[in-house]
Parts: C-alpha cells; sequence; structure tokens
C-alpha cells in the first residue's frame, strides 16, 4: 500500500511510540511539539504544547492515559493524553533524553546528557497515580557510564534497567540498588555509540542499533548475544516485528556527511532482515535524510518511520508481506 | 643530541688534556643485561638488525682527514674556513664543529669532526667535499664517523667465512596448486592486510593470513606473484611460502617511498626522496637496486632530483616512476633510464651502461620498451618552431641500432602503447590543426614482427574526436578506444588483421553513446569491461568483442577500482577510500554476473596475486581448447558437487539457526510463565499477559450500523 505521509513537524523526528492499542501514534521531534496521530489513516489528533526544546523521547502508558516526555529543555513533562493538559514537569541540570516507564507504570526511568560539569546519569522516578500528589525526588539515581546515555530502559519485572549510549556498551543496573550487574563483552559487542534500544513485546529479548553499522538482538536476563544484523549504513533506530520474525533497521549517513551528487549515495531506507537467518530481506525507500526514528504497530500489520527530513511515513504492509518466505 | 655532543666533547677534551688516547666503540656500550631503560621494541628483528645499520646516533657526524696542522694563533682562521666550506651544504649543529688540539704543543691534529643535523646532509658533505684541494699538499679525505667506527672494529686476523649448511627452501609457488584452482588477492582495509582466496564457487573468500600493521604504506606483489612486499620505515621487505606468509628478505631503505619490481623478480628497486635543508636545493634523491633472492645492493643511484625529473611534457616537477624502466621481457637483463639529451640503458651483468656509454638522444621526452624484445621505442618531440620534424624510433639493444624512425609534423603529444606479445606498437599523435588552435587525434601503428616493420596511420571516422582511452586486447590483434565527447563518448573496435588478410587495419564496430571512460580487458582477451568510474558512479559493461555483444550491463556505486583476476574468469571492482562510504569490493563473473560483495570501511587497496606464465606450449594449449567439452565435463560435475553441497549446507545452517532460536523462545516462555504472577501485581492484579505476546488472531467483530423496526404486513 501506498505510504501515509504524514506532515507536521517542521524539524528532524527523533523518536515514535505507538501506544498498546495501536490506533495512537506518538511522534517526538526536534520542534518542540509532541504530536499523536491515528495510527490507522495517519490523522493528526493534537499536539502536546509546552516544552521549549527540542524533544527526544516518550512513552505512553498502558491504559493510554499518560505521556512523559524528556526534552533538551531539561525537563521531563507528565501529559494527560486525551486533553494535552501538562500534568507536572521534573527539571534536571542537563537535557532529558531517554524516558520509559515500568510495568505498572508506576516507575519512569529517565536518562540525562553530560552537561557542563554535570556527567550523565539515569534517574528513577515514582510516578504518582494523581498527579497532585507527584513529587520531584528521585528513587534512585545511577552515574558511571561515560557520555551519553541514548536508551535505558526497564528490565523484566523492574528487577533491572538495561542502559546503552555513546560509550558502546550495554549495561544492566539492579533497579533497587543502582549496582552494575553484567556489561556487554567488548568483543562481540559494538563498536561505535548505539543509537537505539528497542524491546521485544514480552520484554525478553531487545535490539540495539548502532553507528558501527550493525544491529545487535540480546537477551533481556542474561545479556547474551544472540544475533548480529550487518548493514551499510550508520544504524540510527531498530524495531522489531510483534508479528513476524522481521527486524527493521534505519539510518543512513549522517545528515551532515550526506553527499548532494546521488540519491543512493545515502541508502536512507528502512532494511527488513530476517530475525533468525539474520539475512537482508529488503528495504522501504522514501525518507530523504536518515531515519531517526522507527516503531511498530503492536499488532504487526503497519510500522511507521521518522527522518531527519521532518516526515513521518505510515506504511501498512501489503497482505504479500505475510507471505514472505525465504 | 646537542647536550649529548656537548658531554663528549668534554669528556673527550679532559681525555686530551690527560694525554689519553680515547677510542670509544660505541656498540661496545651496553646497557645491563634485562633493563631496556623503557625502549621497547615493537619488533625484535627489525630491532635488532636497524639498530646495527642507522641506529648508533652518530650517522650525522662526518671526519674530515688531512687539514693542515696549525698552531693556536692560526686556530681560528682555519676553523672559520672549515665551517665556511661545510656550512655550504647542509646545517652545522650548534657547537657541531670540533677540532681537536695536541694538548702539549697546542697545535692541531690535523683533523676534525662536523656533526650535521641530518644523516643526509652529513653524506652530501662526505661526497662533495671527499677528495677537496684546500691546497697542494692538503687535500681533504672525508668519512663517516660510523664508517671509522665499523672499520675499527675489523679483526686483524682474517677468518674463514662460516659456511652456512644448506637449508631448502619452501616452495613459494604453492599458490598455484590449488586444488580448486583459485585465485589468491591481497586486500588492505584499517590497518589489516589480507590476503585471501577468491573462492567464487561458494561465493566468498577464504582466509589465507591476515596481520595488522603488515605494510606502513602499501603492499605490491611481484609480477610473477611469488612475493608480497611491504613498505616500512626502515626499508621494504618481501613475504612469501608455502602455507602462510613468512618475511623471506628485507632490503634496508630508510624513509623508502616507492618500490619497483623488475619484470622476472630478479630485482627490486627501491626509491625515497629527502628534504634538502636548504630549502632553495632540491629534494635528495636515492635508488637501491637490490638483489631479492640475496638482499644485497647491486647498484646505487644518489643525486638530486632535478636529475631524476626529465621527461614528460613540459618538466613536470616530481620523479616519474618508475625512474628505471626494464627490458628484455621475463629476463631482466636490461634497465634504462632518460637523462637529459640521452638514454642511459644498464646491463644487470655489471650493473654498469652498455659500452660505458649513454644512448645520446637530443630532446628525447619519452621512451618505452617492448614487453618482449629488446627494443626501445623513443619519442622526440618537434624542435626549432616545426622546422625539425617530431620523430618516433625503434631502437635495438644491445647492438643501439636504429630499426625503424617516423618523423611526425605538427605534433603537440604523442603516447606510445605495445601490446602485451611487442607484436605491435600504438602511437597516439595529437596533431595541430593548421590554424595551431586545436588538436586533432591519430594513431601511428608499427607492425614490429613484420619485414621491415610496416607503418600505418589511423584515423578516426571524426578525427576531431577527443581520445578518452585506448587499450590493446592482451595477447591479441584488436584494440579498443573510446573517443568522442562527455558525457556520451563513443566506443570503437579495430582489428590489425583484415577479413582479406590485407595487413591493414579494420574497424570492426563502433558502439555509440556509452557511459564509459576506462577499459579493462580480460588477461585471456575476447572480454572487455567498460567502466564509467568517477563522474559515472561506477557504471560497468561486459563486452564480448568475439561476438561484438554486450553480455551484461551492471553497476557497482562508485567504484573507483577495476581489476581483472590473472585468468580471466573473475572481475574484481573495488571503492577505496577516496569515497567516505561504500567502501569495499565486488567480485564479478567474466560475464558480468555478480558473485559476492562484501563492504570493508577505509578499504586502500584490491590486488590480484599475479600468476607466472603457463608452463604449457602454444600447441598443447591449442590441444586443451580443442577437446575443452571433455575436460569441462570434469569440471562441470564438481560444480554440481559443490552447489548440491552448498545448498544442503545452506539448509543444515537454517535448520541449526531455528533450532537455536526455537530454544530461546521456550526460554522466554518459561521466565514469563514464571514470573506471571508478579506482573499481574506489578499491574494491580490486571493479567492481560496473553496479549504481550502476541498472536495474530481472527477477530470477528459485529456492528450494528443501524437498527429499525418495521413491520411488513399488516393486517
Amino acid at each position: 500500500m501506498r505510504p501515509i505521509l504524514m506532515k507536521g513537524h517542521e524539524r528532524p523526528l527523533t523518536f515514535l511510540k505507538y501506544n498498546r492499542d495501536g490506533d495512537l501514534l506518538f511522534s517526538c521531534a526536534k520542534d518542540h511539539t509532541p504530536t499523536v496521530w491515528f495510527a490507522d489513516n495517519g490523522e493528526r489528533l493534537g499536539t502536546y504544547r509546552g516544552h521549549n526544546g527540542a524533544v527526544w523521547s516518550c512513552d505512553v502508558s498502558r491504559d493510554s492515559m499518560r505521556l512523559i516526555t524528556g526534552s533538551a529543555d531539561q525537563t521531563v513533562k507528565l501529559w494527560n493524553v486525551q486533553t494535552g493538559a501538562q500534568l507536572y514537569t521534573f527539571n534536571f541540570g542537563s537535557p532529558a533524553r531517554s524516558v520509559d516507564f515500568s510495568v505498572g507504570d508506576k516507575l519512569a526511568v529517565i536518562t540525562t546528557d553530560p552537561f557542563m560539569e554535570l556527567t550523565s546519569a539515569i534517574h528513577v522516578k515514582r510516578i504518582a497515580r494523581d498527579p497532585t500528589e507527584q513529587t520531584e525526588e528521585s528513587e534512585l539515581v545511577i552515574k558511571g557510564p561515560q557520555g551519553r546515555i541514548n536508551r535505558a530502559v526497564w528490565g523484566p519485572l523492574n528487577r533491572t534497567i538495561v542502559s546503552a549510549g555513546e560509550d558502546a556498551v550495554i549495561r544492566i543496573w539492579d533497579s533497587e540498588t543502582g549496582k552494575l550487574l553484567r556489561e556487554a563483552d567488548k568483543e562481540s559487542g559494538h563498536k561505535k555509540t548505539i543509537t537505539s534500544l528497542t524491546k521485544s513485546a514480552d520484554g525478553s529479548h531487545f535490539l540495539t542499533g548502532s553507528l558501527d553499522k550493525s544491529a545487535k538482538l540480546w537477551d533481556t536476563r542474561s545479556l547474551t548475544l544472540i544475533k548480529t544484523y550487518v548493514t551499510e549504513r550508520p544504524v540510527n533506530a531498530v524495531a522489531m516485528s510483534p508479528l513476524l520474525d522481521h527486524v527493521v533497521l534505519g539510518g543512513g549517513q549522517d545528515a551532515s556527511a550526506v553527499t548532494t551528487t546521488d540519491h543512493r549515495a545515502g541508502k536512507f531506507e528502512a532494511k527488513f532482515f530476517d530475525k533468525i537467518l539474520q539475512e537482508e530481506i529488503g528495504g522501504v525507500k522514501g525518507h530523504f535524510g536518515p531515519i531517526n526514528a522507527l516503531a511498530f504497530n503492536p499488532d504487526g500489520k503497519s510500522f511507521s518511520s521518522g527522518g531527519e527530513d521532518g516526515y513521518v511515513r505510515l506504511h501498512h504492509f501489503d497482505p504479500d508481506y505475510f507471505n514472505i518466505k525465504i | 643530541m646537542a647536550a649529548e655532543v656537548m658531554l663528549m666533547n668534554e669528556i673527550e677534551a679532559k681525555a686530551a688534556s690527560m694525554g689519553i688516547d680515547l677510542i670509544i666503540d660505541f656498540n661496545s656500550i651496553q646497557l645491563p643485561r634485562g633493563e631496556d631503560c623503557g625502549i621497547v621494541s615493537d619488533d625484535e628483528d627489525v630491532y635488532h638488525d636497524d639498530h646495527l645499520e642507522f641506529d648508533s646516533g652518530f650517522g650525522n657526524v662526518i671526519v674530515v682527514d688531512n687539514l693542515p696542522v696549525v698552531p693556536r694563533e692560526k686556530f681560528e682562521k682555519l676553523e672559520g674556513v672549515i665551517r665556511k666550506i661545510y656550512s655550504q651544504i647542509g646545517v652545522i649543529k650548534e657547537d657541531g664543529l670540533w677540532m681537536p688540539v695536541d694538548p702539549e704543543t697546542k697545535k692541531t691534529l690535523g683533523y676534525c669532526f662536523i656533526e650535521y643535523n641530518t644523516p643526509q646532509e652529513a653524506e652530501l658533505a662526505k661526497e662533495k667535499t671527499n677528495g677537496y684541494k684546500l691546497d697542494r699538499a692538503h687535500i681533504f679525505s672525508v668519512n663517516m664517523f660510523d664508517d671509522f667506527d665499523k672499520y675499527m672494529r675489523v679483526p686483524d686476523e682474517w677468518a674463514p667465512p662460516e659456511i652456512k649448511p644448506y637449508t631448502p627452501g619452501e616452495n613459494l609457488q604453492k599458490w598455484l596448486t590449488d586444488e580448486k584452482a583459485r585465485d589468491q588477492f591481497v586486500i588492505r582495509a584499517g590497518t589489516d592486510t589480507e590476503v585471501l582466496w577468491n573462492d567464487a564457487r561458494q561465493s566468498k573468500t577464504e582466509l589465507v593470513y591476515k596481520r595488522t600493521y603488515w605494510t606502513e604504506s602499501f603492499v605490491q606483489w611481484s609480477p610473477l606473484g611469488t612475493y608480497l612486499a611491504t613498505v616500512h620505515r626502515q626499508g621494504a621487505a618481501v613475504w612469501g611460502g608455502a602455507n602462510t606468509f613468512n618475511r623471506l628478505m628485507r632490503y634496508a631503505h630508510p624513509q623508502v617511498k616507492l618500490i619497483d619490481f623488475s619484470p622476472g623478480e630478479k630485482f627490486l628497486v627501491t626509491y625515497s626522496s629527502h628534504e634538502p635543508s636548504n630549502p632553495r636545493d632540491a629534494n635528495r634523491v636515492v635508488i637501491n637496486i637490490f638483489d631479492v633472492r640475496t638482499g644485497k645492493v647491486m647498484r646505487d643511484f644518489k643525486g638530486s632530483a632535478d636529475e631524476f625529473t626529465i621527461g614528460g611534457a613540459g618538466g613536470v616537477a616530481g620523479v616519474s616512476w618508475p625512474v628505471f624502466r626494464w627490458g628484455g621481457g621475463k629476463e631482466d637483463k636490461y634497465f634504462a633510464k632518460l637523462g637529459k639529451n640521452m638514454i642511459s640503458v644498464y646491463e644487470t651483468e655489471t650493473f654498469s651502461l652498455i659500452d660505458k656509454k649513454s644512448l645520446k638522444v637530443e630532446n628525447v621526452v619519452d621512451f618505452s620498451w617492448s614487453p618482449t624484445d629488446l627494443i626501445l621505442a623513443l619519442f622526440v618531440p618537434e624542435l626549432g618552431g616545426g622546422n625539425q620534424p617530431a620523430r618516433v624510433s625503434l631502437v635495438q639493444i644491445p647492438s643501439k641500432v636504429e630499426l625503424r624512425q617516423k618523423n611526425l609534423f605538427s605534433i603537440s603529444d604523442c603516447k606510445m602503447y605495445w601490446q602485451s606479445n611487442g607484436e605491435y606498437l600504438a602511437v597516439k599523435a595529437d596533431r595541430y590543426t593548421k590554424t595551431k588552435k586545436s588538436t586533432y587525434t591519430g594513431f601511428e601503428l608499427f607492425r614490429i614482427k613484420e619485414r621491415d616493420i610496416p607503418i600505418e596511420v589511423l584515423e578516426l571516422d571524426n578525427k576531431n574526436d577527443k581520445i578518452i582511452a585506448f587499450a590493446w586486447e592482451p595477447k591479441g590483434h584488436r584494440f579498443a578506444v573510446i573517443h568522442g565527447d562527455n558525457p556520451r563518448p563513443d566506443i570503437s573496435f579495430y582489428s590489425m588483421k583484415s577479413s582479406h588478410n590485407l595487413g591493414r587495419v579494420s574497424k570492426l564496430t563502433t558502439l555509440k553513446g556509452k557511459q564509459a571512460n576506462a577499459l579493462f580487458w580480460s588477461p585471456g582477451g575476447r572480454f572487455i569491461v567498460l567502466a564509467g568510474l568517477k563522474g559515472f558512479n561506477g557504471q560497468l559493461e561486459f563486452f564480448n568483442v568475439d561476438e561484438l555483444e554486450t553480455m551484461a550491463t551492471a553497476e557497482h556505486f562508485m567504484a573507483t577500482d577495476i581489476e581483472w583476476d590473472p585468468t580471466g574468469r573473475y572481475v574484481a571492482t573495488a571503492v577505496t577510500s577516496v569515497h567516505e562510504m561504500e567502501n569495499g569490493f565486488n567480485i564479478w563473473s567474466f560475464h558480468g554476473k555478480l558473485l559476492y560483495r562484501i563492504l570493508k570501511d577505509h578499504f586502500f587497496q584490491f590486488l590480484w596475486r599475479p600468476r607466472p606464465p603457463p608452463f604449457l606450449s602454444a600447441e598443447k594449449e591449442e590441444e586443451i581448447l580443442k577437446y575443452l567439452k571433455k575436460y569441462s565435463k570434469k569440471y562441470d560435475a564438481e560444480d554440481q558437487d559443490v552447489s548440491m553441497l552448498l545448498s544442503e549446507q545452506d539448509r543444515e545452517k537454517r535448520r541449526m539457526l531455528k533450532e537455536e532460536w526455537e530454544k530461546w523462545i521456550s526460554e522466554w516462555r518459561r521466565a514469563s510463565e514464571e514470573e506471571k504472577l508478579e506482573r499481574q501485581k506489578l499491574r494491580d492484579g490486571e493479567a492481560s499477559d496473553e496479549e504481550e505476546e502476541y498472536e495474530a488472531k481472527e477477530v470477528e467483530v459485529e456492528e450494528i450500523l443501524d437498527f429499525s423496526e418495521e413491520v411488513l404486513f399488516e393486517e
């Protein structure tokens, strides 16, 4: 099917997130306004106004009531999904990069960038059921990794936190004590900045994308490397189909290094790989710049990509897609 | 260094004042055992050898002997004179001139030491002033300080040289006996250099040898493929062996920049260029010719870069490499260098000029050897504003007899192309039009093997066409020319044989409007790749010249390099690090089917390992060609087996992967099941776990769109 081109952002996309029902798609961009769309026809539902900087990531609660967003304006905000009202603002001394709700939505893990003399950090905040009771305090602050932490997510039963970032090392932390539990093997691990990390639907495994032109699949509990997918371009975004054994890698040459000679030079394609055989099975073209964000609809029948070009492209799969045999 | 020397000065002055004859053997000073003073050797072998050869630290010091012996009053005057002479050659270090004095008579001893900034300057000073006549009685004798040291240590008694027992060497050509008849190639990417088999049947490579930091600038195969040469700061080295790559020999040449093998691999020419300390001077060039197997320097050439830069149109700066061009096929008998108004031809028996003199040719600007015979083709441009025509002549070596000469009029430039068997020579001549405002191009074709060497003139159909590329078919009688204007030039094929056997050149075909700017013939002839590199982004056309038909068109986006394997079975195209992206190489079959591609960041070099010419006689080869069907049956069967095996292996591999994956899935299911209750608790009792392991389910949704009641019959 022809992709639906969703124009609404004025700056490069940074993050995409479907709600659990798969009817809403939330998009973040370097403009200051996260936006919510109908996930089936791409119609814009509304925006969340209030941030004063690029918005790097978001997460939506299981009941689709709350939205949490992290921004370069050094704040993380909680929103009412339906009304677009700001419920609470967490203030930090440095830009917030990644946000993730825990199982049960009572906790959120937030990463902040190194800034001035501050090092990067992972913060755990308790999210109150009633926003009027929300407090600023952190349950836990973890410091240690060098450079930016591009993504931190909850492990099974909220017992661990998985983090990855500029130092190319994936770490698993105890979410109670903040102790470092595991570190990915340097030999088999990524060689350059990890740009993205996405969990499987059941949280048992996760996929990381890196500027070293590869994506890797890991077991969440043991941090065992299971698969590696090699591509020709730095990987900015990754996604896993919840339905079929497919993974999608997005990326492309860094926007500043894009040649102007030929559109093929950048290879701004979303690449599909067979999850098990690690072989490339196809690609979806369309963006005029690198792909920064990818997300699968929880029903596995559509996916969306967000590009440096400021567009979100919503792709519904043709029936043929579900019969791919290799 | 300066501080150390001052210290030395003090020690020696002290020793002199005490009347002690001070001779220090610097090599006798050793560090205590097991103590390296923090000096880490990166390569034990290299370090030791080089230590002896260049690293004693006094390479920049010379000793000038036979100076006048003068009393103290005249000391300063003499010192002034010496300083004046030697500072012209290079920069003398501060306190770098030291003339010892007899402590009793207060007279000088008739010698002095001079320390320069660089060893090159010291060497130059030695060369220039050894034998310099200050006056009749004082003829300078100049030596390197290091040499003194070396000669001092020659033992007084002659000891018979040790004869090492013969150890059989490895079979350096083992790779030719590969069962699958594969070829090797070397690639350099990042800091790694790898030699790989091209296993085209299985569409992959197989590693032979890999080494990090194997070379400091580039690698190069010897022309027959026996050796792989690496280049380092201290010199060059060659590697080879039966199954792996061992270092076979080293060739010391500090700061070597370029290397070149003789065609028969007997000799290796190394080149380095050194910045002069006086920026107005030309660079100093050092060229060594080594015997590849013994590692001995057979001859060295030193001089200013000016002496090596003659040739090329209008005095192009820099040395054109190779400086020495080898003649006479694989025999390695002669090599020649272009000089001002002469060509110097050396023979390798004695490494001296033939007949002790160079071949005098006024204003010669270019020459080239026949690839097989001892014939030189040389080009002299037009002189005296056209009064004296340009000419191309063929000269036999060593007799220096001119075999053929052709005068050419109103020539602007000229290029010579030999066919690989030395049967034909094509001279591409750019001529001025009558108005002298533009040029057009024609070819002079020499038939070397025919009586009297007939020459034929060929002009293109449209003689104003620009020539973009020219290439002879290897071992064949055809050539291809790309001509016309970008972006869509034409490509023409010609044959030196015509259908009626008239001994005339004939055109085979012209392909119109091709996106190509380079020609790559298969080493076996018959097939050619018409390539559009650079501006054409890597367009490839695989063309069969026998049938005059295109076999395949393809593209290797951004390709910079193309090379046929030595057997003509495969073509490698590569994107090297001149581009930031797409780095890596593709391997194609001769008819243009992409076999496999490998991506490597910072990809610098791709080189097929050359093969020596086959030992089969021409008749035998013909026989094989005749019964090709019979032979190929066996190989077809092998191919079939391999492809069966491959698909079998592939299936097996997939099965394994699936099984492994299933294990993970069941592991995850189990863990998820175990954690189910706790997860529910975290969600305040909400149990909807099954939705997380999403399964595609057919869900029938009935929606009531409209509801109305109607009374149909009323009675």
